[in-house]
């Protein structure tokens, strides 16, 4: 439908250049940027992914387990409309990648030409060089092979006792939701004083870290992992701490963050650092290779974003900017204010803006919780100018426009105040905390 | 043996239930038991107090199952498991009481006789066990609808509470089950049964649940029912003038404002049982592109059945003469007549726009069979739709008011969701759909740039609205068959979406971009939106 239509629409030389494009990774990156291309063109698209044949949204495999879905609610699109939309989809892994000669090599041997490359093939999870890290048993969770490792060595609590996870990021804490709701006991180990502080300032890392404990998990922070124990037949059997304290499980989940899936990439012709190296326009140092998601590192970030970002909205937009930039003129990929959300157990997380966990001197806070109902909210200023830089909040839910808008015309805060019942998002008759919070924030701003 | 990972998450995750949870669903089966043997005429002793103990004790038994279930956990969404359980998961369980429940319904709807009801003499069985009630509260004997009533009215406010827990960080869930749980007890229950009591020799109404609406309430303006309210003086005449301005005023009024889930999810008594019984089986409703085809042609025939069928019947009763009575046959086909005219004008001059090819196919083609058949009706003397209207009346109470409505609606809960009925059958639903998309202040909206794809909306919507497509593109969801449960939202792990009333402008955004991106490019996508 979209193509026929598309035909009637486009001009002629453009139908006469169709170009070969080839994206590897079909995650939300390489999907998004298939989509905006087919709208725009018609380009020949072929999308490569050795993980599933249909695009699934990554963020919620947790919830396969948990059995609030199954793994056909997660994929956004139906199966007819990649065929509809001439989205060609490869099952294979690209092994090689050549990008002066324009080819790839896949695993099942077959070559594939290209005239336009999109890397996005995202990343995997870190692992720090653990005596026993490879040991049946031990895993990460990105990927819907990790999905079915956990459903194969934590199917329930007689075939899994006991599980530690170690790292106290964002897949950490979704992976001890997921194995509680399967009444898995959980040792969750993390490094820093208390749970994600090397994000979240003191206060909503310290209500995130009490509703942690208040779910029954055995939370141990100030926690480094030292080694994984195998037993006879290569399975884990527990973990040692760097305090030699021993802990049995039959689960153990590295969740220390991920890195970029680059290393098929090694000893090719693309240049990588942490991530695959691109300019403002997501090209890699070779003509008509690109990288965008998780998998790309920016030169030369905007202000206030960083090199890599490993998010979906990240990687949302990248894949949008760049099939404007392929299929009309040439285009920069300009994001605007940070932006991300996440739920911690029951407690609903949204940032906007920049809210630094360790504020620097041109960076003052203001917060405001109410313990009883987990609900905080905590806004970042410059004291100097009086701009406002950020919001973090948990358990209410805002309006992103709002933020948006109030970033980039750079605002001063007493405004985005003034106006905050604007941005609730709550649905309704829930209860209103802005006269509070606002009474709490005036205070301390005039205490200031 | 290597373990097969697909098969692995077929396979059942222990269960969770505590054993005081299995102790309160041993006492609720031993009370449906009782119940059971009364319908195979089991006497016993002291019929009032084992009826009593058995009511009470299924009722206590599903409130103290679900008090058990969530007090262990903190307040929150509580999904776990649903996809791996057999009852919720179209396992064994879910057939077995599918096929329990579309029994039921058979054997209420076409054989009562089997449950005791007895015209003659005095009623045995589970209709016997149930007249100590009925003779309480209306002074008459019980009925299979007396007992179907209460036993529906246990079901909503037993499961209401068990929602009410589930949801209890959830001010909207809560305030709506409140409010479906009053209007079952209340209005569907407690008034019609109290009104009975007035009924005398001198004086009699009708049976009448005010909140039933026609068209749900298909045989509101039957004969017997329209003589029935006349000859009851003032208060007959005025529960007949409500239940026609309950559709022509008062429903598009508050579907103007808030929607249709004033009715569906907030009053109505299917919505009602589907929002608290049938919770638990929200996540089987069809969501494909499909079924959403398939639906918009059966609700909306269904309707024009309705409207065909209640013309018809209203007209057979009317007198030709309109000298005696102004409201005579001919008078009435105009009104009607002219009513869709109207209707069919001012959406085709107003909301053309908005409708699409198959919606104008749709409109024109009913549009036209209707005032086909009235001209035809004038110009060769034929029956008003060529059938006759009491075998249009039969065949509309077998088809929709039984089999769909019941047999279908509700007995196949745990194989098709919870809102068959409502989303594929009910014609009220249709009319407040068609409002509520083309003409009111309700909408969903979406939150930025915040949508993470996950699918939880989706997959939780009762009437099957894959509410993602919409929010991963940032737009606002102003669907017909939105019944404003507010479970989308309540799902939602990122807060992006929102019940929402306010002004019609922007109300559909079809144009929408996600904030966040380069705002030039953002412009870009929202041109090329709006062309497309």
């Amino acid at each position: 439908m979209i193509s026929s239509y598309l035909a009637l629409r486009l001009p002629n030389h453009q139908l006469h250049c169709m170009k070969n494009i080839v994206i590897i990774g079909n995650g939300i990156a390489g999907i998004t940027a298939a989509r905006h291309i087919r709208k725009l063109s018609q380009h020949r698209i072929t999308v490569i992914s050795s993980e599933t044949r249909y695009f699934f949204s990554r963020t919620a495999l947790m919830y396969v387990y948990m059995g609030h879905m199954k793994f056909e609610h997660t994929q956004p699109y139906e199966n007819w409309f990649w065929e509809k939309n001439n989205i060609d989809l490869v099952e294979d892994h690209v092994v090689k990648v050549n990008g002066q000669n324009k080819t790839i090599q896949l695993r099942s041997g077959q070559h594939h030409s290209f005239d336009i490359l999109i890397i996005a093939s995202g990343s995997v999870s870190n692992k720090f060089g653990w005596p026993g890290q490879d040991l049946r048993g031990v895993q990460g969770l990105y990927s819907k092979q990790d999905l079915d490792l956990l459903e194969q060595y934590a199917p329930n609590n007689k075939e899994c006792r006991q599980a530690v996870i170690v790292g106290g990021g964002l897949i950490g804490i979704e992976l001890a939701e997921m194995l509680q709701s399967r009444n898995i006991p959980v040792t969750f180990l993390v490094r820093e004083k208390s749970f994600w502080s090397n994000v979240l300032p003191e206060g909503e890392s310290a209500m995130i870290t009490r509703h942690i404990k208040e779910h029954g998990i055995d939370l141990r922070l100030n926690t480094n992992l030292k080694e994984i124990l195998s037993n006879n037949q290569g399975r884990v059997r527990g973990v040692v701490t760097e305090d030699n304290v021993e802990i049995p499980c039959d689960l153990c989940g590295l969740t220390p963050g991920v890195s970029p899936n680059i290393s098929y990439l090694e000893g090719s012709d693309i240049e990588t650092d942490r991530g695959i190296l691109v300019d403002e326009y997501l090209q890699t140092n070779i003509e008509n290779v690109y990288a965008i998601g998780d998998c790309a590192q920016l030169r030369t970030p905007t202000q206030g974003r960083k090199a890599i970002e490993a998010v979906w909205y990240a990687g949302r937009m990248m894949g949008e900017t760049l099939a404007w930039h392929l299929c009309e003129k040439p285009r920069k990929y300009r994001p605007g204010p940070w932006f991300n959300s996440a739920k911690f157990m029951d407690i609903e997380y949204q940032t906007y803006g920049n809210v630094s966990n360790t504020p620097s001197e041109r960076e003052r806070h203001l917060y405001w919780e109410n313990r009883n109902d987990n609900k905080a909210i905590n806004i970042a200023y410059d004291p100097v100018t009086g701009k406002f830089l950020g919001i973090n909040t948990l358990g209410i839910r805002l309006k992103h426009e709002y933020f948006d808008q109030c970033l980039r015309s750079e605002i001063p805060v007493e405004t985005v105040i003034e106006h905050l019942e604007k941005a609730n998002f709550d649905p309704e008759f829930y209860r209103n905390y802005f006269q509070d919070i606002k009474e709490s924030i005036n205070q301390q701003i005039s205490i200031a | 043996m290597k373990t097969n990972p697909s098969m692995s998450i077929a396979s059942a995750p222990p269960s969770n239930a505590t054993v005081l949870q299995r102790v309160w669903a041993i006492f609720g089966v031993a009370a449906l038991g009782i119940l059971l043997l009364a319908a195979f005429n089991v006497d016993f002793p002291n019929k009032t107090w084992w009826f009593t103990g058995s009511l009470i004790t299924l009722t206590l038994s599903i409130i103290l199952y679900s008090y058990e279930a969530y007090r262990h956990h903190p307040p929150g969404i509580k999904n776990n498991q649903v996809w791996q359980k057999s009852l919720t998961n179209r396992g064994l369980w879910g057939w077995l009481l599918g096929i329990g429940i579309t029994f039921f319904y058979i054997i209420l709807y076409f054989y009562p006789q089997f449950l005791g009801l007895n015209n003659e003499g005095e009623n045995t069985g589970i209709i016997g066990f149930f007249d100590p009630l009925s003779q309480i509260l209306s002074g008459n004997p019980a009925s299979q609808w007396f007992v179907y009533g209460t036993l529906y009215t246990i079901a909503i406010l037993a499961f209401g509470i068990k929602f009410l827990w589930k949801y209890r960080h959830n001010p909207y869930e809560r305030i709506r089950t409140f409010s479906v749980m009053f209007f079952q007890t209340g209005f569907a229950f407690l008034i019609p049964e109290l009104m009975a009591r007035l009924n005398s020799d001198s004086f009699s109404l009708p049976y009448y649940d005010l909140k039933n609406i026609w068209p749900l309430n298909y045989y509101n303006f039957e004969q017997y029912r329209v003589d029935s309210f006349i000859s009851a003086g003032d208060i007959g005449i005025a529960l007949l003038v409500f239940g026609i301005i309950s559709i022509l005023v008062i429903t598009p009024i508050l579907t103007y404002y808030y929607g249709k889930r004033w009715y569906c999810s907030w009053v109505c008594g299917c919505g009602g049982l589907a929002e608290t019984a049938g919770d638990p089986f929200r996540q089987l409703s069809d969501n494909s592109l499909f079924a959403w085809k398939v639906e918009r042609w059966v609700v909306h025939s269904v309707l024009v059945f309705s409207v065909l069928m209640t013309t018809a019947v209203i007209h057979s009763y009317l007198g030709y003469d309109a000298e005696k009575y102004w409201l005579n046959k001919d008078v009435f086909l105009l009104l009607v007549a002219g009513l869709l005219t109207l209707v069919f004008a001012l959406v085709w001059i107003f909301k053309k726009q908005e409708l699409k090819k198959d919606a104008r196919y749709g409109a024109i083609g009913y549009f036209s069979i209707i005032s086909g058949l009235i001209v035809l009706h004038y110009l060769t003397g034929s029956n008003v739709f060529l059938f006759q209207a009491e075998s249009l009346r039969s065949w509309y109470a077998f088809l929709i008011g039984a089999v769909f409505s019941g047999v279908i609606g509700t007995g196949f809960y745990p194989i098709f969701g919870n809102r068959v009925w409502c989303r594929f059958g009910c014609p009220m639903a249709a009319i407040l759909g068609l409002q509520q998309r083309l003409f009111s202040r309700f909408r969903i909206t979406t939150n930025g740039g915040q949508c993470i794809s996950c699918g939880n909306c989706s997959t939780y919507c009762e009437m099957g609205i894959d509410v993602r497509a919409y929010a991963q593109k940032g737009e606002n969801i102003v669907r017909a068959s939105c019944v404003g449960c507010g479970i989308c939202s309540a799902v939602c792990p990122r807060g992006v979406l929102k019940l929402e009333n306010g002004p019609l402008e922007g109300r559909i955004n079809s144009d929408a971009v996600l904030t966040g991106n380069d705002l030039d490019l953002l412009d870009l996508i929202k041109e090329e939106k709006t062309s497309e």
